[in-house]
């Protein structure tokens, strides 16, 4: 089948406005009767369900949290960005356009990412009017911050708490919603499969968590704002359990996953501790903001700081290799995540790394704690102010700006920031890839669509900071509660769908097989070691840095991982009782299949760009070396066991010029 | 597994081909856990002794727990049931009432953020769940916390569709205001201020929403009415009543302040009065 984008024709910045006006309607008695599932209730999920409840939709919304609130979007730190200008500094919709396509290293689509950026400024606006407290200057305006890859202030933030607020603006929405009857929630409740009736999504399978009990629910369509798929790597930012499972099961059904390779490895995070370590935290990006990345500029000072013989702070400034401020004087620390993590994980493989484990280097403070104190005395009147006194000053301010990141640095690592710099190195964060979809989210199955970060769509091959909560909302606000309309209003003569139906019961009866088989294994390992394993491999082969050969060897292995996990694996408890192990079992069966198709993208894709980048495509510089004559397309895979099918979609840019990206 | 971050062992890192040697410093802990098992709601619950001997301090509790899981599963028994989810103080999902202190004794620190470094070596350690009729337990430390979402979905919101709001810059709000709101609006939901109330009330929490919207101009218009409907549902729900003892705010991982229970007080006094703001 040929993939078809369904991009309105017209002028990029006309096409959302015209698209909007002409667009097929459904007529509010008819939204009555129509029925929509919508899985997941993080920004994209619960702002979809939300806004589809106040156009009048019957809703189901589901969340295997046991309540909407847990999301994970929840734990975005820095900000969102919009084009609003409010600064003055010269931004504009089509720069924030310009930035993420940039930002994207050219693998994303035009209009999607056109119309993310006009709709970017209607979600700062939503989100005021529910109450989100953003930080305001002291005039009673909204206030703004830097993030990478940019060179305008243009995201808006609540203290380290951006998504909290945001998601809870949402759920906040989503909750009157369900005051109002509008919409039904189904908490503890994962979605195990989708149900294709005639070719057209109706509905899913869903087991209850509590009670193990396996649910139909039909619908006339099905919208999935599921999240990435960052925990393949068994260690990332993501919560515990974030999974892949429900566009896993749509991609088992025919859905086509797109870009599976391109995921995002945030460059500031809190180094891996141990082997038993279960999580990576980060530090927002926020933080470079203000903070200085260094690595010792000799080998041998490393080493003593690696054995505790010597401390970062004792090397002098001519010691030091500030690296991003050397190689990129244009951006600095501000570089976008991909180039940044790049960057420390060269020094750090050149031995110049600082923790035990000589995988970390050096967020430093030490200068904006300096320029902050002295300024501050200097408003203060304090012309004489001792050292002593401007440090006081200055961690005052850096306090006041990033105090809950800092405390959150120091009860994990058991170091004061203000006076050590952060040790920190690249981890896991983001995936760009996702279920393949349209310009009107949805996917190659009619009925079924997928919004934020669970579609491919906005970001390319890298994403911009402060850009997902942005895509989330954006999405589930303003752009799938329209174009959801064009696949409904064809279904206003459609009744009621019937879950007793036959697609419904082989789905219920092939769901239940799945789970009998994992349970009657009874092996002699944890689901946990088979995902940590699952980790190692996709980290060590599809991560930083990519190569024909180890993509080869890391199929390989995951293939054999795969069989000695249904060979092996130890679920304990019943089926129908709640059964937490089971749950990861079922999750940890879906990684092990997406880490496959992982592997077999980034061996496809035979060029570097944005987070995706193979060792046999880089300049002499070490920069990244895209291909846009061979390479300039969305690959969209099929799912097939033995080999996996390729779509591609190919990409058209008529607005901006295909350029090496440079942050120089 | 579990043991191998011990003193000088050496284990292969994420990255390829490089060989390390951790060195923490430290010695492993060996604990004793006395936990609370409970097979399902309606069964009847008991205490459980554990030992750990593969600690180490800078694992975080729930790191802990996963280690304690990892042994109990490994000898094919049933592990410990407990909810955790981003492990970076921020979801609400993680509970637990350690040697009787809810997200144990560390001040303005959830159970996920806590580190071993804050316990010694030969510890006992006693871990149960959340106790309030309003939670029932689902299983060992598992509580059903549905409750506080029907009390958001009472009244917890502003009554606005999307799409119909003006511009974000169109009314100020005094930086002041705004902070303190959002001091209110950083309750994560977890349920620790019920956990700490001798009379299982949930006021603080309830507070917190209404403060974190009444403080603001665009929450402000449906305050009183708000307040009213969120506390006939937080009585409804089985929360004991407010007096006073403000172990909450001590106890509140975010370090929500009893403030905005007064402040709660003053919207839902005005709603009983029928007046007009």
């Amino acid at each position: 089948m040929a993939l078809q984008s369904n991009v309105p024709a017209g002028e990029l910045s006309e096409k959302w406005t015209q698209y909007r006006s002409s667009m097929p309607l459904v007529a509010p008695n008819n939204k009555r009767q129509l029925e929509v599932i919508v899985v997941g209730t993080g920004l994209a999920g619960g702002a979809a369900a939300a806004t589809l409840g106040e156009l009048g939709y019957k809703v189901k919304v589901f969340t295997f949290h046991d309540s909407p609130r847990r999301a994970h979007s929840i734990a975005a730190q820095g900000g969102i960005n919009a084009a609003k200008n409010y600064q003055n500094d010269g931004d504009s919709v089509y720069r924030l356009f310009y930035d993420t396509i940039k930002g994207g290293d050219y693998r994303s689509r035009e209009a999607n990412v056109h119309r993310l950026a006009e709709v970017s400024t209607n979600i700062i606006d939503q989100a005021v009017a529910q109450g989100v407290p953003f930080a305001r200057e002291y005039g009673g305006l909204l206030a703004n911050r830097s993030f990478g890859g940019v060179q305008v202030s243009r995201t808006f933030y609540a203290r380290g708490q951006t998504g909290q607020q945001l998601l809870l603006g949402a759920y906040q929405s989503l909750s009157r919603q369900i005051s109002l009857g509008n919409v039904q929630l189904f908490n503890r409740h994962e979605m195990v499969d989708v149900v294709i009736q005639d070719g057209k999504a109706r509905g899913i399978i869903a087991r209850n968590l509590l009670t193990g009990k396996i649910e139909r629910h039909a619908a006339h369509a099905v919208v999935l704002g599921t999240g990435g798929y960052g925990n393949v790597f068994y260690l990332s930012t993501n919560a515990m359990n974030c999974n892949v499972s429900a566009a896993w099961n749509a991609v088992k059904r025919g859905a086509y996953m797109a870009n599976p390779c391109f995921t995002q490895i945030h460059p500031t995070c809190i180094p891996v501790s141990g082997e038993y370590q279960s999580k990576l935290t980060l530090m927002s990006e926020s933080l470079r903001n203000d903070g200085r990345v260094w690595a010792p500029k000799s080998k041998e000072d490393a080493r003593l700081i690696r054995e505790g013989k010597k401390t970062g702070r004792e090397l002098r400034e001519e010691e030091r290799d500030y690296f991003l401020e050397r190689r990129y004087p244009a951006f600095g620390n501000l570089v976008p995540r991909d180039v940044a993590s790049r960057a420390a994980k060269v020094v750090c493989d050149e031995g110049h790394g600082v923790s035990p484990t000589g995988l970390a280097v050096y967020l430093d403070f030490a200068d904006a704690i300096q320029r902050y104190g002295k300024s501050r005395a200097s408003t203060l009147n304090e012309h004489n102010a001792s050292e002593a006194r401007i440090r006081e000053l200055g961690t005052a301010v850096v306090a006041e700006k990033y105090g809950n990141l800092f405390e959150m640095y120091e009860k994990i690592t058991g170091e004061n920031p203000y006076v050590m710099p952060m040790k920190i190195y690249p981890a896991v964060h983001y995936t760009m890839g996702g279920l393949w979809v349209d310009y009107n989210l949805q996917t190659n199955i009619p009925g079924l669509f997928a919004t934020g970060e669970a579609n491919f769509s906005d970001h390319g091959a890298n994403r911009l900071g402060a850009s997902a909560l942005m895509q989330g909302l954006a999405d589930g606000y303003f752009v799938l509660p329209y174009t959801i309309g064009t696949f409904l209003a064809n279904e206003i003569r459609t009744p009621k769908i019937d879950p007793n139906g036959s697609a419904f019961l082989e789905a219920e009866a092939q769901v239940n097989e799945r789970i009998s088989r994992l349970m009657s294994i009874q092996g002699n390992q944890s689901v946990e070691s088979f995902h940590r394993r699952l980790g190692h491999y996709v980290w060590d082969y599809c991560g930083m840095s990519r190569s024909a050969e180890g993509l080869a060897k890391g199929r390989q292995l995951i293939r054999e991982l795969r069989d000695e996990f249904y060979r092996d694996v130890f679920v304990p408890g019943r089926a129908d009782e709640y059964n937490p192990e089971l749950e990861k079992a079922m999750r940890v069966a879906d990684f092990l299949e997406l880490g496959e198709l992982m592997m077999v993208d980034a061996n496809n894709r035979e060029e570097s760009c944005g987070g995706h980048f193979r060792e046999e495509y880089q300049t002499e510089d070490g920069e990244a070396l895209r291909r846009d004559d061979e390479f300039a397309y969305v690959a969209a895979w099929e799912w097939n066991d033995t080999e996996p099918i390729l779509h591609k979609e190919e990409l058209v840019f008529e607005n901006v010029e295909l350029k090496t990206r440079s942050y120089k | 597994m579990g043991a191998a971050a011990g003193a000088g062992k050496v284990f292969e890192s994420q990255e390829r081909s490089t060989k390390i040697i951790v060195t923490m410093g430290s010695e492993n802990m060996k604990l004793t856990l006395k936990i609370w098992r409970q097979n399902n709601t309606n069964a009847k619950g008991r205490f459980e002794t554990y030992t750990l001997d593969t600690v180490n301090e800078h694992m975080s509790f729930l790191e802990m727990l996963d280690v304690l899981n990892e042994q109990i599963i490994s000898s094919k028994g049933e592990p410990v049931a407990f909810e955790h989810d981003c492990r970076e103080g921020i979801c609400g999902t993680c509970s637990l009432m350690i040697n009787g202190y809810p997200h144990g004794p560390q001040q303005g620190t959830t159970t996920c953020q806590l580190h071993m470094r804050h316990f010694k070596s030969g510890d006992t350690i006693t871990i149960e769940p959340w106790r309030s009729a309003a939670f029932p337990v689902v299983k060992d430390l598992v509580v059903n916390r549905d409750a506080f979402d029907r009390i958001i979905q009472a009244g917890g919101y502003v009554s606005v569709n999307t799409g119909q709001a003006q511009d974000g810059n169109a009314i100020a709000v005094e930086k002041e205001i705004a902070n303190t709101a959002m001091d209110a609006a950083t309750c994560i939901g977890c349920g620790a201020c019920v956990a700490a109330c001798p009379n299982a009330s949930a006021m603080l929490f309830t507070a917190a929403k209404v403060s974190h919207l009444a403080l603001l101009p665009q929450g402000e218009v449906e305050s009183p009415q708000r307040a009213q409907r969120m506390i006939e549902q937080h009585d409804a729900e089985g929360f004991g009543r407010c007096t006073n003892i403000t172990a909450c705010e001590a106890e509140c991982p975010k370090e929500i302040s009893v403030e905005h229970i007064a402040r709660l007080n003053r919207e839902y006094l005005a709603a009983s009065i029928g007046a007009v703001r």
